[in-house]
């Protein structure tokens, strides 16, 4: 069973595609990973040999932020932008659309379900 | 799109001069500009400067996390008030 950078396990898919249940590894990333493993990205999972897999995990450890560590630079740099009070840093605060959007309409990733404002009925 | 390497992160040449005058003399006072689009460099932490919103100036204590970014982004330019409060106003004129 092939367990990478922690959690990770899974089984029937070809190395490519399951590398890239690591959180911070993409498909090019995983393309990366493999070429300098030298494994081929057509291989299962399940197929790899133990020796392959520990190459892989070696790369990984070595040369990328995966998982929980990428998932504290993420929240780290982001809390940076709240506190030096940035526009960006206001944006996450008020749980906006931080790159410039238009949120006359759409931005409802960021904004959440819909609520309906305003619209008084007049008499 | 970021800015050219070759050329440097901008600073508006009279807002460098001003601070680079304050750190020799070692005395700190509050600056005020216009011009929002200049970088804050290392030489600036521990400054004040006050950065136009298009109607007033913001003073801004520069903190070393500050680096790298623009005078700009401080001193928001908009102010939100909030929508649907129904005033008497315009509830008159229905």
């Amino acid at each position: 069973m092939a367990r990478i950078s922690g959690i990770d396990l899974p089984r029937d898919k070809r190395v490519e595609v399951g590398l890239t249940y690591i959180f911070g590894i993409g498909r090019s990333t995983a393309q990366q990973i493999l070429a300098s493993a030298g494994v081929n990205p057509d291989t299962r999972i399940k197929d790899l040999t133990e020796e392959e897999v520990n190459r892989l995990r070696e790369i990984i450890d070595k040369n990328y932020r995966v998982e929980g560590d990428l998932r504290r630079e993420v929240s780290l740099s982001i809390k940076r932008l709240m506190e030096i009070g940035c526009y960006r840093g206001l944006r996450h605060r008020r749980g906006l659309p931080v790159r410039g959007q238009r949120t006359k309409t759409n931005a409802r990733t960021r904004k959440g379900g819909k609520k309906t404002v305003g619209a008084k009925r007049k008499k | 799109m970021g800015r050219s390497l070759k050329k440097g992160p901008y600073c508006e040449p009279k807002l460098l001069k001003k601070i680079q005058d304050m750190n020799d003399k070692g005395e700190k006072r509050v600056i005020k500009t216009w011009s929002r689009s200049s970088t804050i460099f290392p030489e600036f932490v521990g400054h004040t400067i006050a950065v136009h919103d298009g109607r007033k100036h913001i003073p801004i204590y520069l903190t070393e996390d500050m680096v790298g970014h623009k005078l700009g982004e401080f001193s928001p330019t908009r102010t939100f008030k909030g929508h649907g409060s129904h005033t008497e106003r315009s509830s008159a004129l229905k």
